[in-house]
Protein backbone atom coordinates (compact mmCIF):
# COMPACT_ATOMS: atom_id res chain seq x y z
CA UNK A 1 0.00 0.00 0.00
CA UNK A 2 1.27 3.54 -0.98
CA UNK A 3 2.14 5.87 2.47
CA UNK A 4 -1.03 8.14 1.61
CA UNK A 5 -0.87 11.68 2.86
CA UNK A 6 -2.86 13.58 4.93
CA UNK A 7 -1.86 17.60 5.06
CA UNK A 8 -2.91 19.91 7.58
CA UNK A 9 -3.35 23.61 7.04
CA UNK A 10 -3.68 25.68 10.41
CA UNK A 11 -1.58 25.19 13.97
CA UNK A 12 -4.29 26.23 16.03
CA UNK A 13 -6.61 23.72 18.76
CA UNK A 14 -8.25 21.94 15.59
CA UNK A 15 -5.25 21.07 13.31
CA UNK A 16 -3.30 20.23 15.91
CA UNK A 17 -5.92 17.55 17.39
CA UNK A 18 -6.17 16.18 13.99
CA UNK A 19 -2.52 16.19 13.41
CA UNK A 20 -1.78 14.36 16.40
CA UNK A 21 -4.67 11.66 16.33
CA UNK A 22 -3.76 10.71 13.04
CA UNK A 23 -0.49 10.34 13.78
CA UNK A 24 -1.31 8.33 16.63
CA UNK A 25 -3.57 5.74 14.53
CA UNK A 26 -0.54 5.45 11.74
CA UNK A 27 2.72 3.75 11.22
CA UNK A 28 4.93 6.18 8.87
CA UNK A 29 4.38 3.22 6.25
CA UNK A 30 1.04 3.51 6.41
CA UNK A 31 0.83 7.62 6.21
CA UNK A 32 2.36 10.52 6.65
CA UNK A 33 0.90 13.47 8.58
CA UNK A 34 1.99 17.01 7.52
CA UNK A 35 0.80 20.31 9.79
CA UNK A 36 1.46 23.17 7.67
CA UNK A 37 1.73 26.62 10.00
CA UNK A 38 2.49 30.62 9.22
CA UNK A 39 4.59 30.87 12.67
CA UNK A 40 5.04 27.75 13.43
CA UNK A 41 3.72 29.11 16.74
CA UNK A 42 0.27 27.69 18.89
CA UNK A 43 -1.72 30.93 20.62
CA UNK A 44 -3.96 29.82 23.64
CA UNK A 45 -6.45 32.94 21.80
CA UNK A 46 -8.90 32.72 25.16
CA UNK A 47 -6.20 34.44 27.17
CA UNK A 48 -5.96 37.09 24.90
CA UNK A 49 -8.94 39.24 27.12
CA UNK A 50 -6.94 38.92 30.49
CA UNK A 51 -3.50 40.15 28.81
CA UNK A 52 -5.89 43.45 28.24
CA UNK A 53 -6.95 43.84 31.57
CA UNK A 54 -3.05 43.22 32.79
CA UNK A 55 -4.08 39.50 34.85
CA UNK A 56 -1.74 37.27 32.23
CA UNK A 57 1.50 37.36 30.54
CA UNK A 58 1.28 37.47 26.88
CA UNK A 59 4.56 34.53 27.07
CA UNK A 60 1.98 32.30 28.61
CA UNK A 61 -0.12 32.09 26.00
CA UNK A 62 2.48 30.68 23.45
CA UNK A 63 3.78 27.92 22.57
CA UNK A 64 6.28 26.08 19.84
CA UNK A 65 3.74 24.31 18.15
CA UNK A 66 6.44 21.59 17.25
CA UNK A 67 6.37 21.21 21.47
CA UNK A 68 3.00 20.45 20.87
CA UNK A 69 3.17 17.48 17.71
CA UNK A 70 3.82 13.93 17.99
CA UNK A 71 7.31 12.99 16.58
CA UNK A 72 5.72 11.84 13.62
CA UNK A 73 3.95 14.79 12.65
CA UNK A 74 6.07 16.69 9.78
CA UNK A 75 5.58 20.54 10.58
CA UNK A 76 6.09 22.61 7.90
CA UNK A 77 6.50 26.32 8.71
CA UNK A 78 4.96 28.36 5.69
CA UNK A 79 1.93 29.56 4.39
CA UNK A 80 -0.52 28.02 2.11
CA UNK A 81 -1.25 30.56 -1.15
CA UNK A 82 -3.28 28.16 -2.95
CA UNK A 83 -5.26 25.05 -2.97
CA UNK A 84 -5.62 23.21 -5.90
CA UNK A 85 -8.15 20.34 -5.81
CA UNK A 86 -8.02 19.26 -9.00
CA UNK A 87 -4.32 18.36 -8.91
CA UNK A 88 -5.26 17.43 -4.55
CA UNK A 89 -2.12 19.76 -4.28
CA UNK A 90 -1.34 22.99 -1.77
CA UNK A 91 1.67 25.65 -2.94
CA UNK A 92 3.19 27.25 -0.34
CA UNK A 93 4.81 30.64 -0.28
CA UNK A 94 8.15 29.80 -1.00
CA UNK A 95 7.07 27.77 -4.31
CA UNK A 96 6.91 24.05 -3.09
CA UNK A 97 3.80 22.59 -3.22
CA UNK A 98 2.11 19.01 -1.07
CA UNK A 99 0.19 16.84 -2.58
CA UNK A 100 -2.79 15.39 -0.34
CA UNK A 101 -5.13 12.26 -0.41
CA UNK A 102 -6.90 13.82 2.60
CA UNK A 103 -6.54 18.57 3.09
CA UNK A 104 -7.81 19.29 6.35
CA UNK A 105 -8.03 23.62 6.25
CA UNK A 106 -8.19 24.42 9.46
CA UNK A 107 -7.08 27.75 9.37
CA UNK A 108 -9.50 29.83 11.64
CA UNK A 109 -10.70 32.95 11.05
CA UNK A 110 -8.81 36.29 9.47
CA UNK A 111 -9.11 39.54 11.17
CA UNK A 112 -10.09 42.19 8.56
CA UNK A 113 -9.99 46.13 10.29
CA UNK A 114 -9.55 47.57 7.24
CA UNK A 115 -13.10 46.57 5.85
CA UNK A 116 -14.73 49.29 8.60
CA UNK A 117 -13.37 52.42 7.54
CA UNK A 118 -12.12 54.48 10.80
CA UNK A 119 -11.52 51.28 12.78
CA UNK A 120 -7.88 50.91 12.91
CA UNK A 121 -7.49 54.64 13.80
CA UNK A 122 -10.79 54.44 16.58
CA UNK A 123 -11.06 50.96 17.86
CA UNK A 124 -9.55 48.36 20.64
CA UNK A 125 -9.66 45.23 20.65
CA UNK A 126 -8.31 41.87 22.39
CA UNK A 127 -8.89 39.65 19.37
CA UNK A 128 -4.54 39.61 18.55
CA UNK A 129 -2.05 39.57 21.29
CA UNK A 130 -1.07 42.82 19.99
CA UNK A 131 -4.53 44.08 19.99
CA UNK A 132 -4.71 43.31 24.13
CA UNK A 133 -1.18 45.06 24.67
CA UNK A 134 -3.10 48.47 23.08
CA UNK A 135 -6.15 48.24 25.11
CA UNK A 136 -4.09 47.52 28.19
CA UNK A 137 -2.36 50.38 27.93
CA UNK A 138 -5.54 52.53 26.98
CA UNK A 139 -7.52 50.98 29.71
CA UNK A 140 -4.61 52.11 32.38
CA UNK A 141 -4.54 55.16 30.83
CA UNK A 142 -8.42 56.00 30.96
CA UNK A 143 -9.60 57.80 34.12
CA UNK A 144 -13.38 58.66 33.14
CA UNK A 145 -15.98 58.43 30.37
CA UNK A 146 -18.21 56.39 28.55
CA UNK A 147 -17.14 53.16 27.05
CA UNK A 148 -18.64 51.60 24.42
CA UNK A 149 -18.51 47.60 23.72
CA UNK A 150 -19.50 46.08 20.70
CA UNK A 151 -18.99 44.18 17.68
CA UNK A 152 -18.06 45.21 14.17
CA UNK A 153 -19.42 42.53 12.43
CA UNK A 154 -21.22 38.96 12.86
CA UNK A 155 -20.11 36.41 12.44
CA UNK A 156 -16.97 36.73 15.18
CA UNK A 157 -15.23 34.47 16.70
CA UNK A 158 -16.30 33.49 20.54
CA UNK A 159 -19.97 35.37 20.53
CA UNK A 160 -19.73 35.47 24.73
CA UNK A 161 -16.54 37.39 24.40
CA UNK A 162 -18.46 41.22 23.91
CA UNK A 163 -20.84 40.45 26.93
CA UNK A 164 -17.80 38.95 29.07
CA UNK A 165 -15.57 42.30 28.39
CA UNK A 166 -18.25 44.35 29.54
CA UNK A 167 -18.37 42.64 32.61
CA UNK A 168 -14.72 42.74 32.74
CA UNK A 169 -14.52 46.29 32.46
CA UNK A 170 -16.86 46.89 35.49
CA UNK A 171 -15.01 44.52 37.36
CA UNK A 172 -11.26 46.75 36.42
CA UNK A 173 -13.03 50.02 36.83
CA UNK A 174 -14.37 48.70 40.68
CA UNK A 175 -11.59 47.72 41.92
CA UNK A 176 -9.62 50.43 40.09
CA UNK A 177 -12.03 52.92 42.43
CA UNK A 178 -12.97 54.61 39.06
CA UNK A 179 -16.07 52.68 38.17
CA UNK A 180 -18.35 55.99 38.99
CA UNK A 181 -16.26 58.12 36.56
CA UNK A 182 -16.80 55.46 33.95
CA UNK A 183 -19.98 54.61 31.76
CA UNK A 184 -20.50 51.17 30.02
CA UNK A 185 -22.47 50.75 26.73
CA UNK A 186 -22.93 47.48 25.16
CA UNK A 187 -24.38 47.30 22.04
CA UNK A 188 -25.51 44.60 20.43
CA UNK A 189 -26.17 43.12 16.85
CA UNK A 190 -29.13 40.37 17.50
CA UNK A 191 -32.20 40.55 19.64
CA UNK A 192 -30.89 40.52 23.63
CA UNK A 193 -27.34 41.00 24.54
CA UNK A 194 -26.37 37.45 25.09
CA UNK A 195 -26.91 35.24 21.80
CA UNK A 196 -27.86 32.55 23.89
CA UNK A 197 -31.66 32.58 24.78
CA UNK A 198 -31.16 30.65 27.95
CA UNK A 199 -28.66 32.34 29.17
CA UNK A 200 -29.66 35.59 28.53
CA UNK A 201 -31.50 36.18 31.33
CA UNK A 202 -28.22 35.27 33.58
CA UNK A 203 -26.41 37.91 31.59
CA UNK A 204 -29.11 40.44 31.86
CA UNK A 205 -29.18 40.55 35.79
CA UNK A 206 -24.99 40.71 35.90
CA UNK A 207 -26.03 43.95 33.71
CA UNK A 208 -28.28 45.35 35.94
CA UNK A 209 -26.88 44.47 38.83
CA UNK A 210 -23.01 46.43 37.48
CA UNK A 211 -24.87 49.34 35.97
CA UNK A 212 -23.73 48.16 32.61
CA UNK A 213 -26.39 49.92 29.64
CA UNK A 214 -27.54 48.05 26.69
CA UNK A 215 -28.84 48.58 23.01
CA UNK A 216 -30.06 45.35 20.99
CA UNK A 217 -30.27 45.15 17.32
CA UNK A 218 -27.22 47.54 17.23
CA UNK A 219 -25.10 46.55 13.85
CA UNK A 220 -22.34 48.67 12.88
CA UNK A 221 -22.20 50.21 9.89
CA UNK A 222 -19.83 53.14 10.20
CA UNK A 223 -17.66 54.77 12.87
CA UNK A 224 -17.29 58.75 12.90
CA UNK A 225 -13.88 59.15 14.20
CA UNK A 226 -13.94 63.12 14.48
CA UNK A 227 -17.41 62.78 16.37
CA UNK A 228 -16.29 60.29 18.14
CA UNK A 229 -19.39 57.97 17.77
CA UNK A 230 -21.08 54.70 15.91
CA UNK A 231 -23.70 54.71 14.06
CA UNK A 232 -25.93 51.29 12.85
CA UNK A 233 -27.43 49.70 9.71
CA UNK A 234 -30.51 50.16 11.72
CA UNK A 235 -30.01 54.12 12.25
CA UNK A 236 -29.02 55.01 15.57
CA UNK A 237 -25.62 56.98 16.55
CA UNK A 238 -23.80 56.47 19.74
CA UNK A 239 -20.89 58.05 21.23
CA UNK A 240 -17.93 57.11 22.94
CA UNK A 241 -14.72 57.93 24.66
CA UNK A 242 -13.51 54.41 24.26
CA UNK A 243 -14.44 52.05 21.73
CA UNK A 244 -14.00 48.13 21.99
CA UNK A 245 -15.20 46.73 19.23
CA UNK A 246 -14.27 43.12 18.30
CA UNK A 247 -12.90 43.53 14.47
CA UNK A 248 -14.74 42.68 11.39
CA UNK A 249 -13.48 38.84 10.25
CA UNK A 250 -13.87 36.89 7.01
CA UNK A 251 -12.48 33.39 6.06
CA UNK A 252 -9.10 32.31 5.42
CA UNK A 253 -7.20 34.07 2.87
CA UNK A 254 -5.77 31.12 1.00
CA UNK A 255 -9.83 29.93 0.57
CA UNK A 256 -10.45 32.96 -0.86
CA UNK A 257 -7.80 33.04 -3.43
CA UNK A 258 -8.50 29.49 -4.42
CA UNK A 259 -12.31 30.15 -4.99
CA UNK A 260 -13.10 27.66 -2.51
CA UNK A 261 -14.72 30.26 -0.18
CA UNK A 262 -18.36 31.93 0.15
CA UNK A 263 -18.85 35.90 -0.24
CA UNK A 264 -17.43 36.12 3.32
CA UNK A 265 -14.21 33.64 2.59
CA UNK A 266 -15.96 31.15 4.69
CA UNK A 267 -15.35 27.44 3.63
CA UNK A 268 -18.71 25.70 2.58
CA UNK A 269 -18.94 22.62 4.94
CA UNK A 270 -21.06 19.83 5.78
CA UNK A 271 -22.12 20.58 9.42
CA UNK A 272 -22.26 17.06 10.29
CA UNK A 273 -19.41 15.08 8.21
CA UNK A 274 -17.27 18.23 7.90
CA UNK A 275 -16.17 17.35 4.33
CA UNK A 276 -16.62 20.49 2.23
CA UNK A 277 -19.56 20.68 0.04
CA UNK A 278 -17.90 20.79 -3.18
CA UNK A 279 -14.03 18.37 -2.34
CA UNK A 280 -15.42 15.67 -0.04
CA UNK A 281 -11.54 15.12 0.22
CA UNK A 282 -11.08 18.51 1.53
CA UNK A 283 -12.32 18.66 5.10
CA UNK A 284 -13.43 22.30 6.90
CA UNK A 285 -12.34 22.60 10.83
CA UNK A 286 -13.44 25.04 13.21
CA UNK A 287 -13.67 28.92 12.83
CA UNK A 288 -12.46 29.29 8.65
CA UNK A 289 -15.86 27.18 7.83
CA UNK A 290 -19.32 28.13 7.63
CA UNK A 291 -20.58 25.52 10.06
CA UNK A 292 -23.42 27.25 12.15
CA UNK A 293 -21.80 26.88 15.42
CA UNK A 294 -20.02 29.36 17.49
CA UNK A 295 -16.80 29.68 16.01
CA UNK A 296 -14.25 28.76 18.67
CA UNK A 297 -11.63 26.62 20.55
CA UNK A 298 -14.36 23.79 21.67
CA UNK A 299 -15.90 23.61 18.61
CA UNK A 300 -12.66 22.87 16.53
CA UNK A 301 -11.73 20.57 19.24
CA UNK A 302 -14.65 18.13 19.24
CA UNK A 303 -14.64 18.64 15.87
CA UNK A 304 -11.08 17.43 15.04
CA UNK A 305 -12.09 13.90 16.59
CA UNK A 306 -14.98 13.96 14.13
CA UNK A 307 -12.50 14.71 11.18
CA UNK A 308 -9.35 12.35 12.61
CA UNK A 309 -12.05 9.58 12.37
CA UNK A 310 -13.22 10.21 9.24
CA UNK A 311 -9.87 10.00 7.87
CA UNK A 312 -8.72 7.11 9.23
CA UNK A 313 -11.92 5.45 7.71
CA UNK A 314 -11.29 6.80 4.52
CA UNK A 315 -7.78 5.67 4.58
CA UNK A 316 -7.96 2.17 5.44
CA UNK A 317 -10.89 1.80 3.04
CA UNK A 318 -13.86 1.99 5.75
CA UNK A 319 -17.63 3.96 5.78
CA UNK A 320 -17.26 6.90 7.24
CA UNK A 321 -19.99 6.98 10.15
CA UNK A 322 -18.59 9.82 12.35
CA UNK A 323 -20.74 12.81 12.44
CA UNK A 324 -20.07 16.02 14.09
CA UNK A 325 -23.06 16.50 16.37
CA UNK A 326 -23.05 20.51 16.93
CA UNK A 327 -21.43 20.13 20.33
CA UNK A 328 -19.82 23.17 21.60
CA UNK A 329 -19.19 23.84 25.60
CA UNK A 330 -17.63 27.07 27.26
CA UNK A 331 -16.92 29.33 30.46
CA UNK A 332 -17.59 33.02 30.77
CA UNK A 333 -15.83 34.92 33.35
CA UNK A 334 -18.23 37.50 34.89
CA UNK A 335 -15.97 39.05 37.18
CA UNK A 336 -15.78 39.31 40.76
CA UNK A 337 -14.36 35.46 40.57
CA UNK A 338 -17.76 34.28 39.23
CA UNK A 339 -18.55 32.52 36.00
CA UNK A 340 -21.25 30.75 34.12
CA UNK A 341 -20.68 27.46 31.71
CA UNK A 342 -22.54 26.00 28.77
CA UNK A 343 -22.86 23.61 26.91
CA UNK A 344 -24.81 22.53 23.65
CA UNK A 345 -25.28 21.20 20.47
CA UNK A 346 -27.43 20.91 17.28
CA UNK A 347 -30.31 18.84 19.08
CA UNK A 348 -30.00 20.36 23.03
CA UNK A 349 -29.76 24.41 23.82
CA UNK A 350 -27.78 24.99 26.68
CA UNK A 351 -29.65 24.74 30.05
CA UNK A 352 -29.58 28.50 31.64
CA UNK A 353 -26.20 28.08 34.29
CA UNK A 354 -26.19 28.73 37.81
CA UNK A 355 -23.17 31.85 38.21
CA UNK A 356 -20.83 31.04 40.66
CA UNK A 357 -17.16 30.29 42.00
CA UNK A 358 -17.19 26.77 40.22
CA UNK A 359 -17.42 27.73 36.85
CA UNK A 360 -14.99 30.57 37.34
CA UNK A 361 -12.61 28.02 38.87
CA UNK A 362 -13.21 25.82 35.32
CA UNK A 363 -11.94 28.50 33.16
CA UNK A 364 -8.90 29.33 35.39
CA UNK A 365 -8.33 25.49 35.68
CA UNK A 366 -8.52 24.83 31.61
CA UNK A 367 -6.55 28.07 30.86
CA UNK A 368 -3.59 26.06 32.70
CA UNK A 369 -4.37 22.42 31.40
CA UNK A 370 -5.43 23.49 27.94
CA UNK A 371 -1.49 22.78 26.65
CA UNK A 372 -1.39 19.25 28.92
CA UNK A 373 -4.73 17.86 27.36
CA UNK A 374 -6.01 19.65 24.43
CA UNK A 375 -3.78 19.57 21.49
CA UNK A 376 -2.27 15.93 22.34
CA UNK A 377 -6.29 14.71 21.61
CA UNK A 378 -6.10 13.40 25.21
CA UNK A 379 -9.48 14.64 26.26
CA UNK B 1 -41.01 36.67 -9.27
CA UNK B 2 -37.59 35.64 -8.32
CA UNK B 3 -35.94 32.28 -9.77
CA UNK B 4 -33.99 29.98 -7.74
CA UNK B 5 -30.93 31.26 -9.04
CA UNK B 6 -30.78 34.69 -8.17
CA UNK B 7 -32.40 33.81 -4.36
CA UNK B 8 -29.34 33.04 -1.62
CA UNK B 9 -30.07 30.37 0.53
CA UNK B 10 -28.85 30.20 4.06
CA UNK B 11 -29.48 27.04 5.68
CA UNK B 12 -29.56 28.01 9.43
CA UNK B 13 -31.28 24.89 10.23
CA UNK B 14 -29.97 22.72 13.39
CA UNK B 15 -28.60 25.84 14.54
CA UNK B 16 -30.23 27.51 17.58
CA UNK B 17 -31.47 31.19 18.16
CA UNK B 18 -29.82 33.56 17.26
CA UNK B 19 -27.71 31.37 15.34
CA UNK B 20 -30.49 32.20 12.10
CA UNK B 21 -30.34 35.48 12.57
CA UNK B 22 -26.49 36.31 12.46
CA UNK B 23 -26.32 34.02 9.01
CA UNK B 24 -29.25 36.44 7.67
CA UNK B 25 -27.56 39.87 8.98
CA UNK B 26 -24.45 38.35 7.54
CA UNK B 27 -26.46 37.77 4.48
CA UNK B 28 -27.17 40.85 4.21
CA UNK B 29 -24.42 42.83 4.71
CA UNK B 30 -22.73 40.73 2.01
CA UNK B 31 -25.46 41.38 -0.23
CA UNK B 32 -26.31 44.00 -2.71
CA UNK B 33 -29.69 46.10 -2.66
CA UNK B 34 -32.26 44.44 -4.50
CA UNK B 35 -31.24 40.88 -3.94
CA UNK B 36 -33.36 38.16 -2.17
CA UNK B 37 -32.08 36.01 0.68
CA UNK B 38 -33.92 32.65 1.62
CA UNK B 39 -32.72 32.06 5.55
CA UNK B 40 -33.89 28.62 6.71
CA UNK B 41 -34.39 27.92 10.67
CA UNK B 42 -35.78 25.04 12.57
CA UNK B 43 -35.80 27.37 15.63
CA UNK B 44 -38.62 28.50 17.08
CA UNK B 45 -37.29 32.17 18.37
CA UNK B 46 -36.44 33.09 14.97
CA UNK B 47 -40.46 33.50 14.45
CA UNK B 48 -39.89 36.47 16.27
CA UNK B 49 -36.60 37.33 15.71
CA UNK B 50 -36.21 37.79 11.93
CA UNK B 51 -39.23 39.65 10.98
CA UNK B 52 -38.72 41.97 14.11
CA UNK B 53 -35.15 42.58 12.73
CA UNK B 54 -35.95 43.06 9.30
CA UNK B 55 -38.25 45.96 10.51
CA UNK B 56 -36.02 47.85 12.25
CA UNK B 57 -32.95 47.01 9.76
CA UNK B 58 -35.47 48.66 7.24
CA UNK B 59 -35.53 45.44 4.71
CA UNK B 60 -38.57 43.91 3.08
CA UNK B 61 -39.59 40.46 4.64
CA UNK B 62 -40.82 38.80 1.45
CA UNK B 63 -42.84 36.11 3.36
CA UNK B 64 -42.49 33.26 5.54
CA UNK B 65 -43.20 29.72 4.30
CA UNK B 66 -43.59 26.92 7.11
CA UNK B 67 -42.39 23.58 5.81
CA UNK B 68 -43.17 20.38 7.41
CA UNK B 69 -40.23 21.19 10.24
CA UNK B 70 -38.55 24.88 9.79
CA UNK B 71 -39.63 27.52 8.13
CA UNK B 72 -38.46 29.91 4.98
CA UNK B 73 -37.81 33.17 5.78
CA UNK B 74 -37.48 35.53 2.11
CA UNK B 75 -36.05 38.98 2.83
CA UNK B 76 -35.58 41.54 0.23
CA UNK B 77 -32.42 43.57 1.30
CA UNK B 78 -33.77 47.53 0.72
CA UNK B 79 -30.85 49.62 1.68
Amino acid sequence: MAVKKVVVLGGGVGGTIVANLLAKRFRPEEAEVTLVDKTGKHVYQPGFVYVAFGRTKPKSLVRDERKLLRKRVRLVIGEAVRIDPAGRKVHLADGTALAYDRLVIALGARLVPDELPGYAEAAHHFYSLEGALKLKEALRAFRGGRIVVTVASVPYKCPPAPSEAACQLDYYFTKKKLRDKVAIHFLSPLSRVFPLEPVNPVVEQIFAKHDIQSTIFFNVESIDTNAKTVTSIEGETVPYDLLLMIPPHRGAKVVEDSGLGDRGGWLPTDKHTLRTKAHPEIFGLGDCTDVPVSKSGAAAHFQAKVIAESIAADLTGQPATARYDGHVMCYCDAGYHKGISMSFDYEHPPVPPPLGLKDWLGKMVLNKVYWYLVPSGRV
Amino acid sequence: MVSAEQKIVLDARGSFCPGPLMELIRGIKQAKVGEVLEVWSSDQGSRKDIPFWIQKAGHELVGVFEEPSYARFVVKKLR
